[in-house]
């Protein structure tokens, strides 16, 4: 029994190893290969890397922030990795962002008198659908043209920069103040994704309530049937135990909500990635949209609507960039400026492929890159050094986890064996 | 009379009437208002520089078989160092030549990882675009002192031509280049060896390989030389265009020069027709301004975006690239 436990033990932390090792080695490697930038720049790798993580970690403030950081790179990291299971690179994830936070602003200071639990919502919806209906649209070139979605998206990116500052110069100016800015006025305090609102309300005690009430029904009812079959009671606990982790994660982060160490947008990000995770490993759709991926051959041999599928996964992932930007509009922005929200869609990139383009894995992908974001103001007031540093280690990270025999060498892994296609050439 | 008409239905025909067409029409604009129709074809052939450069550049990767989604990041990179050298030392020579050489060793990047390292290439190309937005970002220092930009030279009696003579004799040094690199890649490509094993190995590696032609050194040297041409892009647009550097100059011309290679069908002699139509409608987005109709700029602004949509979207379909594109050859 002791022996088959550690070797179980030593099996779960093998598959830990695989799952994470690649992109750990990524972000080492990177870290490295930035200390010497920094040193051909003349600046004090040491000093620096501490500055950016006390800017993320060093105290709950930071903390905070980071998360705050990390809430739209979860949106753009799903908006990525939707398409990826697609076969489709999304690029455009930053055009369908600033549509979103462009229509919740236009929602938050265009309608009045309606109460938060119905403003707010709207205004994530409404930046959600618009980001998910441009988003689209290389959606539907692709499925009836064989338009690259990597040009057309890019394109579409600019075309968003150009309406979004047309709408913020033009009809949707900011005309209450003395200076005419190329802005939008300030959204309705109903609009806002402000949290102290939810826990007065009590809601969330009803929230965390309910969860532990499933959490409990549900363990009693896996272990009737775990009894009712004569296994073991000390395997029970090794057999669930992904599962209790998985479920200990809400109560959790609640937890942090309800202590002010989070705002709303991040538990809506975690919900954004659950639903996605369960969508595309649980149902019939994420089932197709994973085969037209892999093999878009065999998914049109097996019967597979494929256009309809890859208008689908477009939508899909314009809906999570969308709700990314009006969660960033409503949650922290309070209006729409354009440079708000500079690079965010692009950052999906590194987040989606940090997390192994697993819905779940955005998440902490998107802690990494949002505590670095987070520090880099730290490190650029304590230690002097561009925040720019941030791109520069990013796009190495981005190489290294893409360029996953060079991390595999440097750590003597071998192969997990599981490969997609990421994206396909000119034509289908 | 029939081999007339043949001749009218073939390709060549078309894009010979097509040519002629277009003369046509300009001519007619010149009798009419020869100021601005000078000023638009200059701008014209100004905007659609960088385009055809950064198309060559793509034409020679994907002609043996790398898709280079990174030359956005090759035009930033080389314009980047261009005008550091140009600070630096001041000759706008070295200057030019260090943009091609950064364009040539980031060439050199985008082929050991799509062909060394077998990486999905469009992930290559996207990591030196995100590469070089993070770098140039980095060590860029506002308000540096350069040696100015390569001047306009007139080419001698050539320039006294009118209408022809300003707008294409009377340029810098890059976009003469730009000029004769079109004709000389015509060539290298249909009519060298050289040429011919590039498109064999972009068409059929493993054909060309079994001939006994190097596959792996064909990729990385084509790659590379379109890198620095690529470079060059970018040169143009510090060193002979704009003078000094920007944070992301580049603004996407990289990803117009793709759609400009695709719509040109792979050949130089189209994708310069096609650099011409989007610089073009470049051009007319200043002329449109100064002529005071009154379209909110933005959306004059989004025309070559536009364009490059409905070109890539209208012509895939029917546009055959190397067969061989994008896949990492694997000697059997």
């Amino acid at each position: 029994m002791e022996t088959e436990t550690t070797s179980q033990n030593r099996g779960f932390l093998r598959v830990l190893w695989q799952t994470i090792g690649v992109p750990i080695g990524a972000i080492v490697l990177a870290l490295l290969f930035g200390v010497i930038i920094l040193l051909i720049s003349g600046a004090n790798p040491l000093n620096a890397y501490a500055a950016l993580f006390q800017g993320a970690f060093g105290n709950s403030t930071a903390f905070v922030r980071t998360l705050e950081k990390a809430t739209p790179l979860i949106f753009s990291g799903l908006a990525l990795t939707i398409g990826f299971k697609a076969g489709m690179f999304n690029i455009g994830a930053q055009g369908q962002l600033i549509m979103g936070a462009m229509a919740a602003a236009f929602i938050g200071f265009a309608v009045e008198g309606l109460p938060w639990y119905i403003h707010a919502p709207l205004a994530l919806i409404g930046g959600a659908l618009t980001g998910a209906l441009f988003g689209m649209i290389p959606g539907v070139l692709k499925a009836f043209t064989g338009a690259h979605e990597v040009i057309t998206t890019i394109m579409l990116n600019y075309i968003a920069i150009n309406i979004t500052d047309w709408l913020v110069g033009g009809p949707l100016q900011d005309r209450t103040t003395e200076i005419l800015l190329p802005r939008t006025p300030r959204i309705f305090e109903t609009a806002m994704l402000t949290q102290r609102r939810l826990v007065d309300q009590g809601i969330i005690y009803i929230i965390l309530a309910a969860i532990v009430v499933f959490i409990v029904v549900y363990s009693i009812k896996k272990w009737m049937d775990w009894k009712e079959a004569g296994n073991d009671v000390r395997s029970f606990f090794t057999a669930y135990r992904s599962q209790f982790l998985l479920m200990l994660l809400p109560i959790f982060l609640l937890g942090l909500y309800i202590l002010d160490f989070l705002h709303i947008g991040f538990l809506i990000a975690v919900i954004a990635a659950f639903i996605l995770w369960w969508m595309l490993e649980r149902t019939t759709i994420g089932f197709e949209i994973r085969v037209v991926g892999t093999n878009i051959h065999a998914a049109r041999y097996a019967g597979i609507r494929v256009a309809l599928i890859m208008i689908l996964t477009m939508f899909l992932a314009g809906l999570m960039a969308g709700l990314g930007g009006a969660v960033e509009t409503t949650g922290v922005d309070m209006r729409y400026e354009p440079g708000f929200n500079i690079g965010l869609g692009f950052d999906g990139i590194t987040v989606s492929l940090l997390g192994k383009m697993h819905p779940l894995g955005t998440i902490p992908a998107a802690i990494l890159v949002g505590a670095m974001k987070a520090g880099a103001n730290t490190m650029q007031f304590q230690a002097g050094i561009p925040a720019e540093i941030i791109d520069v280690i990013q796009s190495l990270m981005l190489f290294f986890v893409a360029a996953e025999m060079i991390v595999r060498y440097v750590l003597r892994m071998r192969k997990d064996g599981t490969e997609i296609s990421l994206t396909s050439g000119w034509t289908k | 009379m029939t081999q007339v008409l043949t001749f009218v239905r073939s390709r060549q025909g078309k894009t010979v009437i097509g040519f002629f067409a277009a003369v046509v029409v300009i001519a007619m604009f010149y009798a009419a208002q020869p100021q601005v129709t000078q000023a638009v074809l200059s701008s014209t052939i100004r905007h659609s520089t960088p385009l055809i450069l950064g198309a060559l550049c793509g034409l020679l990767c994907e002609r043996s078989g790398i898709i280079n989604i990174g030359i956005e990041g090759q035009m930033l990179m080389g314009a980047f160092m261009g005008y550091m050298v140009n600070v630096w030392t001041g000759n706008l020579i070295l200057a030019v030549l260090a943009s091609m050489i950064t364009g040539a060793l980031l060439g050199l990047l985008l082929a050991y990882m799509s062909i060394s390292l077998k990486l999905n290439q469009v992930i290559g190309g996207t990591v030196l675009n995100i590469l070089a937005v993070g770098l140039t970002g980095y060590f860029y220092m506002v308000g540096l002192t350069t040696a100015g930009k390569l001047t306009t030279f007139p080419l001698g009696p050539l320039a006294k031509i009118p209408l022809v003579g300003p707008v294409l004799f009377n340029n810098g040094l890059i976009t003469y280049l730009a000029f004769v690199l079109v004709f000389v890649l015509q060539i290298v490509i249909y009519h060298t060896r050289w040429g011919l094993r590039t498109r064999a190995v972009g068409e059929h590696p493993h054909a060309a390989d079994t001939l006994g032609i190097n596959v792996i050194a064909n990729r990385y040297i084509n790659t590379m030389i379109g890198g620095s041409i690529a470079g060059l892009a970018g040169g143009f647009l510090t060193l002979e265009s704009v003078g000094s550097f920007e944070r992301m100059m580049t603004n996407g011309r990289g990803f117009i020069a793709l759609a400009v290679m695709i719509f040109g069908n792979w050949k130089p002699f189209g994708a310069w027709g096609a650099a011409l139509l989007f610089g073009f409608a470049i051009a007319m987005q200043t002329q449109l301004n100064f002529m005071g109709i009154n379209i909110p700029h933005q959306f004059v602004g989004m025309l070559p975006y536009l364009l490059t949509i409905v070109v890539v979207a209208g012509i895939v379909g029917r546009a055959r690239p190397p067969a061989a594109e994008g896949v990492p050859f694997e000697k059997e």
